[in-house]
């Protein structure tokens, strides 16, 4: 291929990261930066160990404890033994293995999909990993980043880079303005529930259009999060004034002379004119309403004032059944009105500032349904830091939200902030899979907005009636 | 690898990897184990009994091949649903699609992915159900999956250098520490390396 052959935003940052290519072979593509976490890395440490060697690249190699951490009384030892256990051990890897890492009770500490950005690590044309499918996250910044089993951990680890076979490329447009009390979240979900859970499969997606430009950087954020729930490879938004000015002077952006050569680098990081997807899909950001999942996996979702289907896009008949069986629904029902347990505002998809700020102002001198528990999980220290100092802490308190610690919480449901079963929950996060948030939980999938109206209603609301 | 063997069918789509191994049961620090909890809460209910009518609690269903719907292993990362469906013996995974990251995951543990076409896929859901001991034979070296005894067979794809390194039990941190030269000549002008 000529150099002036119209390259895509992917392409050109895939080609640059290629250490070596092969004929016949997966591409060894050279990782900048490689976030861990305590679940999906001590099996790659033992790795390591077995084979006598070390970490190649230990400061391009950022570590936080985040799955597996409770959201109360992080200041004291933690009571279950194998988080603990799990916990700790990161702790003496990172240790052995020369690795920064932002533990439980650091100022740093958080989400890994959070801090990597709030602290300037995550940039422009990067390669980024981790043992996490969430990772897309980072491709908000315009950066090929994608989630990797442990076993790829324990590559990075050694070798700085993967094996990775180039994914097929797809844009996904959303032009023209968003409704009243339509969010990014929405944005998402909506294009997962047109295309399904398996429709981005192979692909690796770049999101454009005008209603994807106006989103800011944590907005943009929550759509790269959930690429992979379409089963795409991830996700990216190309850089522009939105993302270099959320990124300077962030503690480890690039400063002085630095900055200038980075700027260099990042004003060439857009798609060329002609250059070619493997596939285009484009929708109009009208069509777009508050949007909310009703079955089993993210792609089973409608718009708020939409009834059930009798299929969603990709589906059989007996996956419907099983999933509304499981959820006790009904075809051709509308789900406003229904009640509600639990409303859960967290998650790497949406535990950013804004995103309790959002919540904040919805809910200020409103009180929370008596009826339903409400948890609200800051993405990170610095994001809870930043709540309280904006006072926003006083007013989820004075609703009757109970504002917990940074962690990844309920989403997965690791610790111990569970879902009972057979309940509802109305949840910011990313999965609504069987169980997800607890046995026998059962998941609704919304933005922080419809969260916090459903969290004062105790039933799921159409926001827009509220605002 | 060529493995002949019965098969347990799993004739669901999108079986996601917190069904293959919920979230809760990922604390380990090792990676033995997994199977106790392969499909835990499928398979056992809230006291731990085994929950009647689950294929793996089925005895007429066994075997190293698994066979599942489309989109098997979408969601998380967790390379824990390989080490649990491993662990718990199966050697070969049959679907007619598969998510991304499981398949890699999948073949870094040795296990085989397998994709046929949906209908291939049907046939074979009828076929294991009419006679749960019904014969499959998975082999590599030709990439054929067939049932002898029905005189059903497809091809099936792999890409070369995988094909390989399950042949030989090579794994690809080998392959990437013998170009440690090259990566490092590369680190030299690579704007983000050598932090």
């Amino acid at each position: 291929m000529s150099s002036t052959t119209p390259k895509t935003l992917f392409e050109k940052i895939w080609d640059k990261h290629v250490v070596q290519y092969k004929e016949g072979y997966p591409d060894v593509l050279y990782i900048d930066r490689h976030f861990i976490h305590e679940v999906t890395s001590p099996q790659a440490f033992d790795g390591l160990r077995k084979r006598g060697i070390g970490v190649a690249k230990p400061k391009q190699t950022i570590a936080t404890a985040d799955h597996n951490v409770p959201t109360k009384n992080q200041h004291l030892p933690i009571q279950e033994l194998l988080s603990r256990h799990q916990v700790d051990t990161l702790i003496q890897n990172c240790d052995e293995f020369g690795v920064e890492l932002y533990g439980l009770g650091h100022e740093k500490q958080g989400i890994v999909h959070v801090i990597g950005p709030e602290l300037g690590i995550t940039l422009p044309g990067m390669t980024i990993v981790c043992g996490d499918s969430h990772t897309s996250t980072h491709g908000a910044f315009g950066s090929i980043a994608f989630g990797i089993g442990t076993s790829q951990v324990e590559q990075v680890l050694a070798t700085q880079s993967i094996l990775q076979y180039k994914p097929k490329t797809m844009r996904i447009e959303i032009n023209g303005e968003l409704g009243r009390g339509v969010v990014s979240k929405d944005i998402i979900l909506f294009i997962i529930s047109k295309i399904s859970a398996s429709g981005g499969t192979g692909y690796f997606v770049e999101y454009a259009g005008s209603a994807i430009e106006s989103l800011s950087m944590e907005a943009r954020m929550t759509i790269c999060n959930m690429s992979i729930e379409m089963g795409a490879r991830g996700g990216m938004i190309a850089p522009d004034q939105t993302t270099f000015d959320y990124i300077e002077g962030r503690e480890f952006a690039p400063k002085g002379e630095a900055w200038e050569e980075a700027m260099a680098y990042w004003s060439t990081l857009k798609t060329d004119e002609g250059a070619q997807y493997d596939k285009v899909i484009t929708f109009d950001a009208k069509d777009i309403e508050p949007w909310i999942t009703y079955g089993t996996n993210p792609g089973m979702g409608i718009g708020i004032s939409q009834e059930i289907p009798e299929l969603a896009v990709n589906s059989t008949e007996k996956d419907m059944e099983k999933a509304l069986g499981y959820m006790g629904l009904d075809k051709n029902q509308l789900l406003k009105g229904k009640k509600i347990d639990y409303v859960f505002i967290g998650s790497c998809t949406n535990s950013r500032i804004e995103d309790l700020r959002m919540v904040a102002e919805f809910v200020k001198g409103k009180k929370k349904a008596n009826d339903v528990n409400v948890w609200i999980v800051p993405g990170s220290k610095k994001v809870e830091a930043q709540a309280i100092a904006e006072g926003l802490d006083k007013v989820f308190t004075e609703a009757g939200f109970d504002l917990r610690q940074p962690g990844c919480s309920a989403c997965l449901a690791m610790n111990e902030d569970k879902v009972p079963e057979g309940k509802y929950c109305v949840s910011t996060s990313n999965r609504n899979f069987e169980g997800r948030q607890g046995p026998g939980s059962r998941t609704f999938l919304v933005s922080p907005l419809m969260a916090a109206a459903a969290a004062v209603t105790g039933e799921i609301t159409d926001v827009r009636e509220m605002i | 690898m060529n493995i002949t063997s019965s098969a347990v069918p799993i004739k669901l789509d999108n079986v996601d990897t917190d069904q293959i191994i919920p979230a809760r049961f990922l604390k380990a620090t090792s990676r033995e184990g997994f199977g106790d909890n392969l499909f835990r809460d499928w398979r056992y209910d809230k006291e731990n009994q085994p929950i009647e009518g689950f294929v793996l609690n089925d005895s007429k269903y066994t075997g190293e091949i698994l066979v599942a719907g489309k989109n098997f292993g979408c969601g998380s990362s967790r390379e824990h649903a390989a080490w649990a469906i491993a662990d718990y013996g199966f050697k070969v995974v049959v679907s007619s699609f598969f998510a991304d990251i499981f398949k890699s995951n999948a073949l870094n543990n040795f296990i085989l992915p397998i994709q046929v076409s949906d209908a291939f896929l049907g046939y074979l859901f009828e076929a294991i159900e009419a006679n749960p001991n019904l014969e499959i034979n998975a082999d590599l070296k030709t990439q054929i999956l067939s049932v002898p005894s029905l005189g059903m067979s497809t091809n099936f794809e792999i890409n070369p250098y995988k094909k390989e390194c399950l042949l030989n039990g090579y794994d690809d941190i080998d392959y990437l520490l013998a170009l440690k030269e090259v990566t490092q000549v590369y680190e030299q002008t690579h704007i983000y390396a050598g932090v």
